[in-house]
């Protein structure tokens, strides 16, 4: 079955409405979408949420490319670009908001100019990256949280500020396979300046909330890891939570059958907040000594995790890596985007961001080649801009989901005369 | 264009080719008949006091889908050593236990390898298993789906569904995920994990469904034999890596009840309890029960002593095994209500004990195995060691001086324990040419790879013939895929993209509507985005889709 037309549209004079349609614009990618297409101009019409209807709802313009803010045919934008990559000596590759395809091209220019690879979340990627290679992890994926969990901790999140739909798909879903009955679940959160209304149980049972404070988690966690090896701790609270109240939280995570907890790496900007991570994901490994416990990280939008996937299988490391030297070479500390722009380290900044964020490049030196949608008003700074489609939207595509293991077909729901990231890359790639 | 391989000692067992001096002629892609006198030949490779094969085939390496994938970002500290620079033909990269996609592709070419299947696809991750393999260039794929975990089958064998419907799921599912054939790993297993079961035997209920490791694999097996589907049910056992897991896989053997199977990594299961240490070589027992048991073939996960990474959909055996983490880090993923997978890395010493043994015992199986035809070439890369063993590993089997000073190195007590040294068998190159070619085309039905009949795809290999097999191995003069010469002297000299070869089983249309309702009912993805499209694979032209052909010799 082709993506593009699993659902096909049915056509009601000019209106034509597409189901199962998969939504891009965060890393749940939800799969049962419907979305109605009205002359060219998308409504929601289930499965909506807030960034389904920023990002489907987005008005539809043709705009010409541009270089230095005057309009240019795609020609030559792409002959202005060829130009810049070919200048480059060290061409920063930022931004990354994509799907699968525009990846790959993005990461064979990478290669063939001798370019850097970050994506505009990469700060908090790195939160999870460093931890896992640090110290690995026990990790579980949406379709088991939904039907076996009996306990789901927050950690530093309400999940449904940067994932609307979190709940209503995995928390308190209907049904669920193993006799569980999901309006029982213990609901956990942890932190500060959440919304926990979603959170409520649909019986009017109200969720368990310890507020610490939220930078100092690592320290509640830490406290959690002491109690759980059977020491006594001197301290009457810990990072502002009464030692009580984390012996019952304690009770509650060793009493689940299958218990998770999330967190979201942009949801702990701290510094150093990949020992956080780790902390959480050691406390999980412990709990599993006796009863089955798992990590869930909550974060990914804006196709971090499809970018850092497609990296890692091109070139054995994640995202950070620098093809500079002709082969890849990793270092998540060097090659992070505002650290390279600050040092002047990378001499042209080629940026793709086709979603809901970074349409707006970081302000740079360098000469920058924006790739993003139909924009009111670019960054006059733009040296090129080549207005793209959005995958999902404008043509078909691939993601990887929040879990890292399943991934989904996008499907286009409109015709649309933008091009590609990828076909963008394709004539770059010819040209250089 | 009309291309003549001349003079060539050739090593073809699907023809009974035993080292003769032939011509092979290729046009399009395809081996040909010779053509009469007179026919202007286009392209000539002289290839007198050369050997001749077919391109090799591997039939289970973890090449692609996510467990890899964790691997790769797992260890960075695996690819530093390893860098792969760009040239004007191939993209850059990095080795070597978990190595990029590009590199991949390229190392197997360059070995004269032109097909490799990647044996644990989830269902939930199909998709992007085809996406990583469809950047492996080169050399045909494709992979193995794994069923018997998955709550749906679970769910079916609990509600005592007919064998008619578990195998309309089987199908779909092979349809859906575009699989070659079908794997269990550990049977019931990995659900039983979920269920915070630590081990689970053969006869072992899995304490939710009631079910049993044996009913499973009496069950896929009897549905893998019943759909027609060519290579028998792919069985990773029970109580994988367990000191005495010989007896549960000799079970597993006779258990099945002489339906066709697969036992793969057999290695793994082939250990004793004998010994000061409680640790001892099954291969004897292991040998005779598969030289006796006609419906049963293997393949060895040799191991090999150095670092590598070991990445299963096991997650619980790995769990089990964290506490030998090297270094100290290892990902466990429970999955999708479907499966799991355990990512766990190791270093094989030459100096422990185990690691000795197990080595001995892979070699012993190999080595007392009778029929090449049922026992394959494989270290479960990168579980046993890293593909590019492969060399290495076939000196060791042609070579007993090679092979017996190799062992004098190694843990004293393993070398005692071993029966190897009493081993006088080396094998031929026909017999190589058996194992890595022409056994694993018959036993997946690969009916155009593995020989080099006419109308067989043109991928082609030629070595020159040393007395260091390990050298032969390495780098083969000519490697030829589908007619085009994309290897010279072990390097890429030109870079094609390889099909994906996949079955498509019938199935009733009516047994997709429970599934759809219970897609929609448990999961989170709908059943329509669950199924891997041809054009997702195909992608823009640069695969291709091969269907095989099913047993009966239909297409389903």
């Amino acid at each position: 079955m082709n993506p593009a037309t699993a659902a096909p549209p049915t056509a009601r004079s000019d209106t034509r409405t597409q189901t199962s349609v998969t939504c891009p614009f965060c890393s749940l990618l939800c799969d049962d979408l419907e979305v109605t297409n009205r002359g060219g101009s998308l409504g929601v019409s289930a499965g909506d949420c807030a960034r389904a209807r920023a990002g489907f709802e987005r008005e539809y313009t043709v705009q010409p490319p541009q270089i230095g803010g005057r309009s240019v045919s795609l020609e030559e934008a792409v002959a202005a670009a060829v130009r810049l990559l070919r200048g480059a000596r060290h061409p920063l590759y930022g931004g990354l908001g994509t799907d699968v395809a525009g990846m790959r091209g993005l990461l064979a220019l990478a290669d063939k100019t001798g370019g850097i690879v970050d994506h505009m979340l990469g700060d908090s990627m790195y939160r999870n990256i460093l931890a896992m290679q640090d110290r690995g992890w026990i990790l579980t994926t949406m379709t088991e949280v939904r039907n076996r969990a009996d306990v789901v901790v927050f950690a530093n999140l309400d999940a449904v500020s940067d994932h609307p739909r979190f709940f209503e798909r995995n928390i308190w879903n209907a049904d669920s396979m193993f006799g569980l009955p999901t309006k029982s679940r213990q609901v956990v959160y942890l932190g500060e300046g959440l919304n926990t209304r979603p959170g409520i149980s649909p019986d009017g049972r109200k969720p368990l909330h310890l507020k610490n404070e939220p930078e100092r988690l690592g320290e509640l966690i830490g406290a959690l890891r002491a109690l759980l090896a059977g020491q006594s701790l001197q301290a009457e609270a810990v990072a502002g939570v009464r030692v009580s109240a984390l012996m019952k939280l304690l009770g509650i995570m060793k009493g689940a059958k299958y218990g998770v907890i999330i967190w979201s790496p942009p949801r702990l900007p701290f510094a150093s907040a990949d020992l956080i991570v780790e902390a959480i994901c050691d406390l999980v490994k412990e709990l599993n000594a006796q009863t089955r416990f798992s990590g869930f990280a909550l974060g990914g939008n804006e196709g971090i995790l499809t970018a850092g996937a497609v990296c890692a299988w091109q070139s054995g490391y994640q995202l950070r890596t620098d093809f500079g030297a002709g082969f890849p070479e990793f270092d998540p500390t060097r090659n992070a985007t505002a650290r390279l722009l600050e040092n002047d380290d990378v001499d042209l900044l080629m940026w793709t961001a086709t979603f809901l964020a970074g349409h707006t490049p970081p302000a740079t030196r360098a000469p920058t080649i924006l790739l993003a949608p139909p924009l009111p008003s670019v960054d006059s700074r733009c040296a090129v801009y080549i207005p793209v489609g959005t995958p999902g939207v404008d043509h078909r595509g691939q993601m990887c989901r929040v879990d890292n293991v399943v991934s989904l077909p996008l499907h286009q729901v409109r015709e649309s005369a933008l091009p590609s990231v990828a076909g963008v890359c394709d004539l770059l790639l010819q040209s250089l | 264009m009309l291309t003549r391989l001349k003079g060539g000692t050739v090593y073809d067992p699907m023809h009974g080719v035993n080292g003769e001096v032939r011509d092979i002629h290729v046009r399009d892609g395809r081996v040909v008949s010779s053509p009469p006198a007179g026919q202007r030949i286009d392209e000539e490779y002289d290839l007198h006091g050369k050997v001749v094969m077919a391109g090799a085939i591997d039939p289970h390496s973890h090449i692609g889908g996510g467990k890899v994938n964790i691997a790769r970002t797992l260890l960075p500290e695996d690819h530093r050593p390893y860098p792969v620079p760009r040239t004007a033909l191939t993209r850059s990269g990095t080795g070597r236990a978990a190595p990029s996609t590009m590199t991949t592709g390229y190392r197997y070419a360059e070995m004269g390898y032109t097909a490799v299947f990647e044996p644990a696809m989830l269902p939930a991750n199909s998709r992007q298993a085809h996406m990583e393999m469809a950047d492996i260039p080169i050399i045909d794929k494709g992979a193995y789906v794994m069923l018997g975990s998955d709550d749906y089958l679970l769910r079916m064998m609990a509600a005592g569904k007919t064998q008619e419907e578990i195998n309309d799921y089987i199908a779909y599912t092979i349809v859906a995920a575009q699989a070659l054939a079908v794997k269990v790993v550990n049977p019931g297993g990995i659900s039983a994990f979920k269920f915070n079961q630590r081990n689970l035997d053969l006869d072992e209920k899995n304490s939710y469904y009631g079910v049993t490791p044996r009913q499973i694999l009496q069950t896929l097996a009897r549905g893998v034999k019943e759909l027609g589907i060519p290579h028998p049910l792919h069985v990773h056992g029970c109580n994988l890596g367990v000191p005495g897991n010989m007896q549960t896989t000799l079970d597993t053997m006779s258990g099945v009840e002489g339906l066709p199977v697969h036992l793969t990594h057999i290695q793994f299961h082939s250990y004793g309890t004998e010994g000061d240490r409680r640790f001892s070589s099954g291969a004897a027992q292991i040998a005779e029960a598969i030289n006796r048991h006609g419906h049963v073939s293997a393949d060895v996960g040799q191991i090999m002593f150095g670092q590598t990474v070991t990445a299963s959909g096991d997650n619980m055996a790995q769990f089990r095994n964290r506490g030998i983490a090297t270094p100290n880090k290892w990902v466990c993923m429970d999955i999708e209500c479907d499966a799991g997978c355990g990512v766990v890395p190791f270093r094989y010493r030459d100096q422990n004990f185990v690691n000795a043994l197990q080595w001995a015992i892979g070699l012993e199986i190999f080595l007392l195995v009778q029929d090449p035809w049922r026992v394959f070439l494989t270290t479960d890369h990168p579980n046993g060691a890293p593909f590019t063993a492969y060399p290495h590993l076939i000196r060791l089997l042609m070579d007993k001086g090679f092979r017996d000073a190799s062992l004098e190195r190694l843990h004293p007590e393993a070398q005692a324990m071993s029966t190897l040294k009493s081993i006088q068998r080396e094998y031929s190159l026909y017999e190589i040419a058996i194992m890595t070619r022409a056994a694993p085309s018959r036993s997946l039905g690969l009916s155009d790879l593995g020989h080099l009949g006419e109308g067989a795809a043109a991928d082609i290999t030629v070595y020159t013939p040393q007395d260091d097999k390990e050298r032969m191995f390495e780098r083969p003069d000519y490697v030829f895929k589908g007619g085009t010469l994309v290897a010279r002297n072990g390097r890429i000299v030109k870079v094609t993209d390889g099909a994906t070869h996949t079955l498509r089983p019938g199935f009733d249309k009516a047994a997709v509507k429970p599934l759809r309702e219970y897609f929609d009912r448990y999961h989170t993805m709908r059943l329509e985005n669950f199924r891997v499209s041809d054009e997702e694979i195909v992608n823009e032209g640069r695969g291709h889709v091969v269907v095989n052909q099913l047993r009966d010799g239909s297409r389903g």
